[in-house]
């Protein structure tokens, strides 16, 4: 069973639909990511979840309840870090964590958390002198004191220092391993990529695509790019008839193809054919990056890859 | 009632000595501070053979509540929803309503020991006689806690910034002020202002309270318009407040 069931999803402030029909089911000991440029829709939509906003149409179930109307029963297995919140200023960090214990049944013990988020020396630090990263990780332990089945973490790492990120993406990893499934939003694509087993792309509020990291990149033109300045002019024709071509493109000389593997030992058979020496060739894989952009690239802004394709085949003509 | 968020609660309320010093201290301070002007120390006919700080006794056990309830729980409970620290609650299995109930708690409870302070130091800087009717000056002290923290709430509910809560929380103090008696106590005020302002939530504590230290059941009329301001603030607080 699907520990949450978002179906059609909808949500509008003043008038404006910002959560416009999303679908999507996390199960349990998966971590599920939401990508999505600002104002997609993510904070909106994790919230319904959580029982903080009432969504105005769809379903929204977790464990089976309804966060809104079992609020009380969601609480105790959903652990959740906001992506704006606050506690009291005076509250040490020692404080907050005993005291968040206190609210769950069988609480972790908070210490052992606190280490691993490097709260230790801060213990006794009051809310209100903590830095950006030091009150975001006390959030994340907030969120995971109470021993949830569930977490959902908006923003996780926004405002941690590279080390600190990385420490808390091998937390959320031990989580998961004990079953724990995790619903987090993300703006970073190294973090979506690294943890996440599925990522929902939100666009505009809707789900622009719902698939593993690799397949998202692997659905997105242009999944390998091949450069290099060729030791003398290439046929533009056997250029574009290259197979499973999606771009290319000329610039000052050196060219930039992007396709698959299959285009890349095309290209490698047809310099050694023509006895072309290929200077400063770089194959790369397409990354998360590229497939996020692709996915969400606003309407006004030119394709250029479909552009240089057609620029090269007038020159040929 | 949760008991853990009460105990952070007045814990934090320690940590604050601004809130601790007027509420707790500034009232009974007042008190000494007249109390040591001989003339206030002579028996005046005007008053009923009472000494004028007799009379400030009452308006100094009002006095704690008013800054309690007026001034410092509405803006510590809008700064809570300001900076989503209710909201936060929110996604626990504890309810934000146990902040709120903590809140009123701690300042309801400070507000009653800034009473009690006063009463003693009347008592034994000043030879003031503790109340009569004990009872009855404990239950129209308790319905003048409540209806402090129903108005304190209301406050909170109508300003979305603490900034706000701030400036209505002042806006109601003084006239708060003036009806517990703090410029001129009931007894002095001429009989149709004194009749009106007995219509006010603090107006009718001091007349209630008066009584009860002179030794008569401070009457239903006082207590019945205590009662009536408690239920309709609380009713307007909570079609009022918002969570966020
Ligand atoms: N409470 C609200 N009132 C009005 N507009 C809101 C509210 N919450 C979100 N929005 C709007 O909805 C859009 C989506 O917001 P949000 O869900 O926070 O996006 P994301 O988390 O993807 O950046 C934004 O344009 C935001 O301004
Ligand atoms: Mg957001």
């Amino acid at each position: 069973m699907s520990v949450i069931e978002v179906s059609e999803l909808r949500k509008s402030y003043g008038g404006r639909a910002v959560v416009d029909g999303v679908s999507f089911a996390v199960e349990e000991g998966e971590i599920f990511g939401v990508l999505g440029p600002n104002g997609a829709g993510k904070t909106t939509t994790v919230e319904c979840v959580e029982g903080l906003r009432v969504p105005d149409a769809g379903r929204v179930r977790v464990t089976g309840l309804d966060p809104v109307a079992d609020h009380a029963r969601v609480a105790r297995v959903l652990g959740a870090q906001l992506q704006e919140s606050e506690l009291q200023p005076k509250l040490t960090v020692r404080e907050a964590l005993e005291l968040y214990s206190t609210f769950y049944d069988r609480p972790l013990d908070w210490r052992p958390l606190a280490e691993r988020l490097g709260l230790t020396q801060k213990l006794t630090t009051r809310f209100g002198k903590l830095s950006g990263g030091q009150k975001q990780r006390l959030f994340i332990a907030l969120a995971l004191v109470g021993n949830p089945r569930i977490v959902v973490l908006d923003e996780l790492t926004t405002g941690l220092d590279p080390r600190a990120r990385r420490d808390t993406w091998e937390l959320i990893e031990d989580v998961r391993a004990n079953g724990v499934a995790v619903l987090l939003v993300t703006h970073f694509m190294e973090e979506a990529q690294r943890l996440c087993d599925r990522i929902a792309v939100i666009d505009k509020g809707r789900v622009a695509a719902l698939d593993t990291p690799a397949g998202l990149i692997r659905r997105s033109a242009g999944g390998t790019v091949i450069s290099f300045t060729p030791s003398a002019p290439l046929d533009a024709h056997e250029l574009n008839t290259l197979p499973a071509l999606a771009s290319v493109e000329d610039r000052a000389g050196r060219l930039t193809l992007s396709g698959t593997d299959e285009t890349v030992n095309a290209v490698i058979t047809l310099l050694a054919r023509r006895h072309v020496t290929a200077h400063q060739l770089r194959v790369v894989d397409a990354t998360l990056d590229d497939a996020f952009l692709d996915l969400t690239k606003t309407d006004t802004v030119t394709d250029t890859k479909t552009d240089t394709i057609t620029d090269t085949q007038e020159a040929t003509a | 009632m949760n008991t853990a968020v009460l105990r952070t609660e007045v814990r934090l309320f320690r940590r604050e000595p601004g809130a601790l010093f007027w509420i707790l201290l500034f009232p009974t301070l007042l008190l000494v501070i007249l109390g040591s002007i001989p003339s206030f120390r002579h028996h005046d006919p005007d008053l009923g053979g009472l000494r004028t700080i007799d009379v400030y006794v009452p308006v100094a056990v009002l006095l704690g509540l008013i800054v309690g309830g007026l001034q410092s729980m509405p803006q510590t409970l809008t700064g809570y929803r300001e900076r989503g620290i209710l909201r936060r609650m929110s996604t626990t299995p504890v309810r934000p309503t146990a902040l709120l109930v903590a809140q009123m708690t701690v300042y309801g409870g400070a507000a009653l020991a800034s009473g009690l302070l006063a009463l003693a130091v009347g008592r034994v800087g000043f030879a003031v006689r503790l109340p009569e009717q004990p009872a009855g000056y404990l239950l129209a002290l308790v319905l003048a806690v409540l209806a402090a923290l129903a108005l304190g709430a209301v406050v909170s509910a109508l300003s979305r910034t603490t900034k706000m809560a701030g400036a209505i929380g002042s806006a109601v103090f003084f006239p708060a002020m003036f009806c517990a008696g703090v410029w001129a106590p009931v007894q002095t005020m001429p009989h149709l202002l004194a009749r009106i302002v007995g219509y006010t939530p603090f107006g009718a504590a001091a007349e209630a309270l008066n009584r009860a230290a002179a030794g008569h059941w401070p009457g239903w009329t006082h207590l019945g318009v205590l009662v009536i301001w408690t239920l309709l603030l609380t009713a307007a607080a909570s079609r009022w407040f918002r969570w966020e």
